[in-house]
């Protein structure tokens, strides 16, 4: 058989820390320096001689990583956040340009991320189906003859010469989608941690993912989601900090990655590295998920509380501080905001606090969340003075909702919430 | 492999990925087989361009209109500049048409792929679509402008001189090498150092006094005349005047040290752009 895809000793270095910079404005003087020397650093990085050795550091996000795939395989891709699955992917569809190394992919690459870009909101279904699928490069013969299957498929026929502004944002998802599900690429890749859409369409998504397996293409994916991978592939490779640590079957490369800690099902810990220098004092080193009985879980039940923890280091005293996290659907829809010391008597309490290690953890009651995944960004920051940290995907979980109210129904509801409310129910007349 | 033999528009064919080095080849292939990306790219910022507009379409008739309108007031019934005989609408009118071509590269074709940074960080295209389709978009209210022209021309009974059927598409070509050379640098700067959007409105009003748009390029006086034709647009407006109207001295040294400049822009334009593009999504 073919090969695919031949990925031969790739590396991408990215730039990180000019950001930092920005915060060591200490006296004016720099400042004034700074900015009177701002074109000439303009000058300097447009003819190429940019500052590379001063002040900017450089880091491998993949380093090394060489693998073949045959035609018609499904390769999984795990490793945490950083690790560099992403970064490979974007290498494969081109969208980026590895640093060193050499990839040769036979056939087209499409991906389910690139889902509606290039919709325009003042273009009706109809035309925003010949733009999306040019964008992603078929032809407009090609387009033409898959056009009403894409319809079909979007199930907004009778909204194809309506401007898509108008649309909602499920029609709008389903007709982006159906786009990008007749491209036909002879190699697809999935990133199924930016995957956009509720729990019901990334169902969608693998659900098409799994066809398009069946038919004997190639396909790459990214996820978090243990369960799928070992569902959908085959063979899978463990990245870490951008390195290929392992390539195996499938069960055994997800019990490596799993036995060796890396996974963050429920966990999130962050390396000092991984933490701005413009933080401190404040500085994270962990979020945790724990159901009832106080264990780490990647998937809670919606009948019982949740905690959520988060460890931090002070590293001076800080007052006015608060801990909080946002939570919002996969969505990008926010569910709710907490801090620490919304309570006034906790405010009074730790709105000064000592240098030190701390945690602040929260119950969720329970019968709070509907089913799907979630995620939780996390903010430390002393009102109106100064936002310390901010990470708005921390991390996710998923909510399981056997036993919650009205699940004797096979039915998905919509909102994020299903909480358990008290009915009622009388008879009025006699 | 039966299911890829149903895709009869496209062959699989194999794909190198590497680190470009150096001034990155053109890649003019890619282009190509993505014509028709640029095709709806163009078509797409037509249309939208006056959707929920009043006026739609008509504001592509209003904009030079009312531009000449108060250049004419200003410039030939205030100042009482010279025109070398041309009444002085149809004068500035000439003048206007490359120059609003110039300006919409300036502008659209500047912030092309920040707009379009979605695109840009999701999917691969070659980005040279991006800046192109935005002057090429230009073109439709150009058209549109130059049969306002006509209909100028007729009403002050102006003749048109007899070599601008070959003469005319040479510097509409020139007008579109130059605004898309410039559109090609800003743009590919613009995705690291957005002081080009802070710089545009003034860069654009700027230029427009540099360049002979109200004022004949004659009132320049002789000395200065060739360090003033190093502004590319100054070659094109006067270029312009002269294969439409017949007016100034025709292809003499101005002309070819603006041609040079334009070639010039558009070439290292080019190139710069390739070079920057591998890392548009890195750093956009």
């Amino acid at each position: 058989m073919a090969t695919a895809i031949s990925v031969k000793n790739l590396g991408k270095q990215y730039k990180i820390g000019a950001a930092e910079t920005k915060f060591r404005y200490n006296m004016l003087r720099d400042v004034i320096v700074d900015t009177v020397s701002a074109p000439i650093r303009l000058a300097k990085a447009m003819i190429g001689k940019s500052d590379r050795r001063t002040n900017q550091n450089y880091v491998w996000a993949l380093k090394d990583v060489s693998f073949d795939l045959e035609e018609g395989k499904v390769l999984g891709i795990v490793g945490r956040n950083g690790a560099g699955k992403s970064t490979l992917l974007k290498i494969l569809s081109r969208v980026t340009e590895p640093t060193v190394g050499t990839v040769s992919v036979r056939g087209r690459v499409g991906s389910l991320l690139e889902v509606g870009t290039g919709f325009h909101p003042e273009l009706t279904g109809r035309e925003n189906i010949y733009m999306n699928g040019a964008i992603l490069g078929m032809r407009r013969a090609e387009i033409d003859s898959k056009f009403d299957e894409i319809v079909d498929f979007s199930e907004v026929t009778q909204y194809i010469d309506t401007p898509v502004k108008r649309y909602s944002s499920g029609m709008y998802l389903r007709l982006a989608f159906a786009v990008a599900a007749h491209l036909e690429p002879e190699i697809l890749v999935v990133d199924e941690v930016l995957a956009v859409g509720d729990a019901e369409f990334q169902k969608k998504c693998l659900g098409k993912m799994g066809d398009v397996a069946q038919q004997g293409r190639t396909v790459l994916f990214v996820s978090h989601n243990m369960s799928a991978i070992l569902r959908l592939t085959q063979e899978a490779i463990v990245l870490n900090k951008g390195q290929m640590l392992l390539r195996a079957p499938t069960q055994e490369a997800v019990d490596f990655y799993l036995s060796s800690g890396q996974a963050q099902a429920g966990q999130r810990d962050w390396e000092v590295e991984d933490v701005p220098a413009a933080s401190a004092p404040f500085r994270p080193i962990s979020l945790r998920i724990k159901n009832r009985s106080g264990k780490v879980v990647d998937t809670v039940r919606s009948t019982e509380s949740v905690i959520v923890e988060f460890e931090y280091q002070l590293d001076a005293p800080v007052t006015g501080l608060r801990v909080g996290f946002y939570l919002s659907t996969m969505r990008g829809e926010y569910v709710l905001t907490s801090f620490d010391t919304d309570a006034p008597n906790l405010f009074e309490k730790f709105d000064s606090r000592q240098a030190g290690r701390f945690i602040s953890r929260a119950e969720i009651p329970a019968d709070i969340f509907n089913e799907g995944r979630y995620t939780i960004g996390v903010n430390a920051s002393s009102f109106g003075v100064r936002r310390y940290f901010m990470d708005e995907n921390a991390i996710a979980f998923n909510v399981d909702i056997s036993g919650a109210p009205g699940t004797h129904w096979p039915e998905p509801r919509v909102g994020p919430v299903r909480p358990r409310l008290n009915w009622k129910i009388e008879k009025i007349d006699n | 492999m039966t299911q890829i033999s149903k895709v009869p528009a496209h062959e699989p064919t194999t794909v190198y990925i590497k680190p470009s080095k150096g001034l990155a080849a053109l890649n003019l292939r890619d282009l190509w087989i993505y014509r028709e990306l640029i095709f709806f790219m163009v078509w797409r910022d037509v249309k939208v361009k006056y959707k929920q507009t009043l006026l739609g379409m008509a504001w592509a008739v209003i904009q030079p209109v009312m531009t000449m309108l108060v250049f004419t007031f200003l410039f030939d019934r205030v100042a009482k500049l010279p025109t070398e005989g041309v009444p002085y609408p149809i004068f500035s009118f000439t003048a206007l048409l490359p120059w609003g071509l110039f300006v919409v590269a300036l502008n659209q074709g500047s912030r092309s792929l920040v707009a379009h940074n979605n695109m840009v960080t999701k999917i691969y295209f070659p980005r040279l679509i991006l800046p192109m389709s935005s002057v090429f978009a230009g073109l439709v209210d150009f058209a549109i402008a130059f049969v306002i022209l006509i209909v100028l021309m007729f009403y002050y009974q102006v003749a048109p001189a007899w070599n601008l059927l070959w003469t005319l598409p040479l510097f509409l070509l020139l007008a579109i090498i130059t605004a898309l050379g410039v559109a090609l640098w800003l743009s590919a700067i613009n995705v690291q150092y957005r002081d080009v959007n802070q710089a545009l409105p003034f860069l654009t009003q700027f230029w427009l006094f540099a360049t002979p748009v109200a004022y004949s390029a004659s009132v320049i006086s002789e000395k200065w005349q060739v360090l003033y034709f190093l502004n590319p647009m100054a070659g094109v407006v006067n270029g312009f005047r002269w294969a439409l109207l017949g007016i100034g001295n025709g292809p003499d040294i101005t002309l070819w040290v603006s041609t040079g400049i334009s070639i010039l822009i558009f070439i290292s334009g080019l190139f710069y752009f390739r070079s920057m593009e591998r890392t548009f999504a890195d750093t956009i």
